[in-house]
């Protein structure tokens, strides 16, 4: 898993936000916010991050899109593939 | 500061002339208002729910809850009467009395506004926790207040409880919503149980209800004590400041955790009997905007970081919905700027209506009003009741200054039902408040000729993010604890979307290197002890910070170099930063 460039850019982006946070230890199904115990700012600080790191318009009316860590892993391989 | 004014040809407002109801208005009127128990006493629960089935509105909607899912639920006034009740005999059924405080630590979810007021129904003090709190807050917040149970969930048990629980002696009881955890004992087979009558304890209007947290800008967060008089205050500010009426849908996007959402997100509807929506999901611009639409919200309360964010997202956010219902619209948490008041005009057809109050004074004490003027930027007149001032405390002198925009301290005529009642514990730090027959807010502020209030700042360090309050002290504290830091100062930066953010100026022991790896696990310390609504989302290393001789840290001075500013008097600057 660890090979695939956008698991390790998301995987990284959530470093920066939640570093006390294994992503091993959560449920990647599960509400993303919850799972990682970040607040709004936290989760604009993170869709903004990624964005830019990937050129990629992540806009507000696709953040249903992202609800999930799976989801938004799916939304940013489907958004750069 | 603007010159601009919405005026308003509001004829149709709870309050339609501002001068005339203040002149005419008395507490005890407004208490009049209420039907109050037996025997001149008085408890919240009842006048939220129980006197509206018994005056035949039972079958009106009280809570809309709207799960993350979207899937909706709802109460009615009787189901809540029957809900609170089977609590308030499961506190009683389990040895909680009249006095004991009872914890709340949840999402916004239906458990916890049954708890909050099935708490209060048996006599019990509630004390709302935010969910998004660390094990710290939470350990002190239970510590100081003597909690002697807690509702939660088995997943906030676990990750924030667990661990701190054998710390709180007086806790005997924890419940948990969604099945049971090791050592916690699981609600819904006891709710089943139940019996769903109660005698509402008969409270007199001077005993503790509530019981919520703020923080202090040195030592340790304060608990501030609230009666069941407050009532009073939470129907009539509901009433005339937030122009609600029986049977509106009211929608406040606060969390109960904060004074806003147990004043304004539990009390102050249901006693004025309107019907509540409460989301359980966190902020989102496209599900606000169908929440507004699709439920039909007649008013409207949020907060200044959710309207910005609106803002941010731009008016093609709304799309197609329209807001043909909505009436009214209010923001607290932090003064809102001019430019969101206006783009609440121009998008919604009507301003958000700043108001201005704290935890401690229970509820909102200087507001704009349906019927009256805006002038953007303002958080405008005292409600009818309040008296509010601006004064210059020298020592044990306070004198009101009366000259048109002289700036000084936002201070309040002590008497009103919703004052703090004490810090709990702390009565020398709550005598502070008061000094020549004022309450001292701590907040800066001017009164201009029109008798507008406008805010300033605050008169202390305290850091408002996101409408909530933060002591620095709490934040320096918990990352002092980690094994690489020597010393800690934290300050609130301004931000376009939060008012402030809180950053962290550390530095190291010998022996450690400032890294970025470092840097994040400073950052992963302090949010896993302090959470993410508390913890810093900004660090820096410095070599050394700024201290005054006597070694302590100078914010200001850390703030002003931030900031640019000019930075003031240096004479008492001992070692300097590096």
């Amino acid at each position: 898993m660890t090979d695939d460039p956008i698991y390790a850019l998301l995987a990284e982006h959530l470093r920066r936000v939640a570093p006390e946070i294994p992503i091993d230890d959560i449920d990647r199904s599960a509400d993303l916010r919850d799972e990682f115990d970040i607040d709004s700012m936290d989760f604009m600080t993170l869709i903004t991050g990624l964005g830019k790191a990937l050129s990629l318009p992540m806009p507000e009316a696709d953040y249903d899109q992202m609800r999930s860590f799976d989801d938004l892993l799916g939304y940013l391989r489907s958004h750069t593939a | 500061m603007t010159d601009q004014r919405i005026t308003k040809d509001t004829a149709d407002a709870n309050m339609a002339d501002y001068a005339a109801t203040r002149a005419a208005f008395s507490w005890a009127d407004a208490q009049a208002r209420l039907a109050g128990l037996p025997g001149s006493h008085l408890n919240i629960a009842h006048e939220a729910i129980d006197r509206h089935v018994a005056a035949g509105h039972g079958t009106q909607i009280a809570l809309r809850w709207i799960a993350k899912s979207g899937a909706c639920t709802d109460y009615t006034y009787a189901d809540l009467a029957h809900q609170t009740n089977r609590f308030a005999n499961v506190l009683r059924a389990r040895g909680l009395q009249p006095g004991d405080k009872v914890y709340g630590l949840l999402g916004r979810v239906p458990e916890l506004y049954i708890a909050a007021l099935g708490t209060l129904k048996a006599g019990c003090v509630f004390c709302p926790l935010f969910s998004a709190f660390g094990p710290e807050p939470i350990q002190a917040r239970m510590q100081i207040g003597g909690a002697n149970a807690l509702i939660t969930s088995t997943r906030l048990y676990k990750r924030k409880v667990a661990g701190i629980r054998d710390t709180v002696e007086t806790l005997k009881e924890v419940f948990t919503i969604d099945g049971a955890a090791s050592g916690t004992t699981e609600l819904a087979p006891l709710m089943d149980a139940a019996s769903d009558t109660f005698t509402t304890a008969q409270t007199d209007p001077e005993d503790p209800a509530l019981l919520h947290f703020t923080s202090g800008t040195t030592g340790k967060p304060k608990g501030v004590v609230h009666v069941h008089q407050a009532v009073v205050a939470h129907d009539t500010t509901g009433r005339l400041a937030l122009d609600l009426r029986p049977g509106d849908i009211y929608w406040c996007t606060a969390d109960p955790g904060w004074v806003t959402g147990t004043s304004y997100g539990i009390i102050a509807p249901l006693t004025n009997r309107a019907t509540m929506i409460v989301d359980e999901a966190e902020f989102d611009v496209s599900r606000w905007y169908d929440i507004l639409s699709g439920e039909s919200v007649n008013v409207w309360y949020t907060a200044p970081t959710a309207i910005r964010m609106l803002m941010k997202a731009g008016a093609d956010a709304i799309g197609v919905r329209a807001f043909p219902d909505l009436r009214f619209m209010a923001s607290v948490g932090e003064p809102l700027n001019p430019e969101a008041v206006i783009w609440g005009a121009e998008t919604f057809g009507m301003p958000f209506h700043d108001n201005w109050w704290q935890t401690e004074t229970g509820g909102i004490m200087i507001a704009n009003y349906a019927a009256m003027d805006v002038k953007p930027g303002s958080m405008g007149k005292p409600l009818p009741g309040i008296e509010a001032g601006i004064v210059e405390v020298n020592g044990d002198d306070v004198v009101e200054l009366t000259e048109p925009m002289a700036m000084g301290e936002l201070a309040l005529r002590p008497g009103w039902p919703s004052m703090m009642r004490g810090y709990l514990h702390e009565q020398a730090r709550y005598e502070k408040c008061f000094k020549g027959g004022w309450y001292l807010s701590g907040d800066l502020a001017m009164r201009d000729a029109d008798g507008y209030f406008w805010f300033v700042g605050r008169a202390d360090d305290l850091i408002k993010s996101a409408g909530h309050l933060i002591g620095p002290f709490e934040v320096e504290s918990a990352l002092m604890e980690h094994d690489a830091v020597a010393e800690v100062g934290v300050i609130g930066l301004p931000d376009d979307t939060a008012g402030q953010i809180v950053k962290a100026y550390v530095a190291l022991k010998p022996g450690h290197e400032p890294t970025e790896d470092l840097r994040l696990d400073l950052m992963g310390h302090a949010r896993k002890r302090l959470g993410p609504a508390v913890a810093p989302k900004e660090i820096a290393f410095r070599q050394n910070l700024p201290k005054t001789r006597s070694s302590k840290i100078m914010r200001r001075l850390l703030k002003a170099r931030e900031m640019g500013l000019p930075e003031g008097d240096i004479s008492t600057l001992e070692s300097d930063e590096t």
